[in-house]
């Protein structure tokens, strides 16, 4: 294991890193470009929600009714707690003895 | 204007949650990279220039002696397309703001410490200092937690035993309460789930993030539209030049 990066992954991390970064201003500054009201805009506000759901769904219902039970429990504890620290553990906790016990 | 300084560490407090999910699977990603052979400083390397969890999971999976470059590239896009409407949400918190400004504070934002900058701008208090503060803190904890897997995975053979790989999703599943709206997001929310679902059956990869928030925000375009004053919009799409 010494310290050297060898070319081939300096260049396929680089290409990564430019890819990445384009998108990510990319999507900020033609976004400046759009509308600022109206429908495109009620669209956008939609937007945050919509892709953090879409991020995490597919993986709660992969773990099954213990997916759906601890994304309840997470939920539930964040509501209640505003602590997404504690919400967070109580979702895992869930999975961890759903699965040793079952 | 609010001061720099403050926000910043505001920025990185509200980060910590976030950031220990960020560790606990950035040390999962490290007992994988030590399984393929990366050195510290190539995760260094990669944690510092791409910044993005889910795309360096996919590098370090496809990682090999002789690197995948094209295929690599390509699967970092598709997987970081999201970043795309991620940086777009951004436009109204940097609106006024410097091109400079928007250069170097958009390299760290992850989807935690967006995530965690939505939430509080529903709560009206976010700012770029805020959402930047966050990057940094994250970038931090991301980083120690790849280094101690990498560097001490033998005490984490299977971190499946113990949920760590459900860090990630309880943590979003945290977030994506945060910025809950109430009445006017249960249409875009169940498009978005329903979308975001079948992508996953039938599609390979990570199209299902992009597919479902696209299909969530498109249901909000086009539902009904209450109240609106068209003639708004074009006056001020001219002013917002930037």
């Amino acid at each position: 294991m010494q310290p050297a990066i060898e070319t081939q992954v300096i260049i396929a991390v680089a290409l990564a890193a430019a890819v990445t970064y384009s998108l990510r201003l990319g999507g900020l500054l033609l976004a400046s470009r759009f509308p600022r009201s109206g429908r495109f805009r009620k669209g956008m506000d939609a937007l945050p929600g919509a892709l953090l759901f879409s991020l995490v769904l597919p993986s709660i219902v992969a773990e099954g009714a213990w997916g759906l039970i601890a994304a309840a429990v997470t939920a539930l504890v964040v509501l209640r707690s505003r602590n997404t620290l504690a919400a967070m553990l109580c979702g895992m906790l869930v999975i961890f003895l759903a699965r040793r016990f079952s | 204007m609010k001061q720099r300084k403050p926000e910043f560490i505001r920025g990185a407090r509200a980060n910590v949650p976030v950031a220990a999910s960020a560790m606990a699977y950035g040390s999962v990603l490290g007992v994988l990279a030590s399984q393929k052979g990366l050195s510290w400083l190539d995760m260094m390397y990669m944690n510092t220039a791409v910044f993005a969890g889910a795309a360096q999971f996919v590098m370090v999976d496809m990682w090999s002696s002789h690197m995948p470059i094209f295929e690599m590239t390509l699967a970092v896009l598709v997987i970081n397309l999201r970043y795309l409407l991620i940086g777009a949400s951004l436009d109204p918190l940097f609106s006024g703001k410097r091109l400079l400004h928007k250069i170097g504070m958009m390299h760290l934002v992850a989807d935690e410490n967006w995530a965690v900058t939505m939430s509080e701008q529903r709560r009206g208090s976010a700012s770029t200092w805020f959402l930047f503060g966050g990057g940094v803190f994250l970038y931090m904890a991301w980083s120690s937690g790849t280094l101690i897997g990498l560097l001490g995975g033998g005490f984490i053979t299977r971190p499946e035993d113990y949920a760590l790989d459900f860090a990630f999703t309880a943590v979003f599943t945290a977030l994506a309460v945060g910025v809950w709206r109430g009445k006017s997001d249960v249409i875009p929310w169940v498009v978005a789930g329903g979308a975001a679902l079948l992508t996953h059956h039938f599609l390979p990869g990570k199209w299902y993030i992009v597919a479902g928030g696209l299909a969530g925000a498109l249901s909000a375009m086009i539902g009904p539209c209450e109240a609106e004053v068209d003639g708004e919009v074009e006056g001020e799409e001219n002013a917002a030049g930037y």
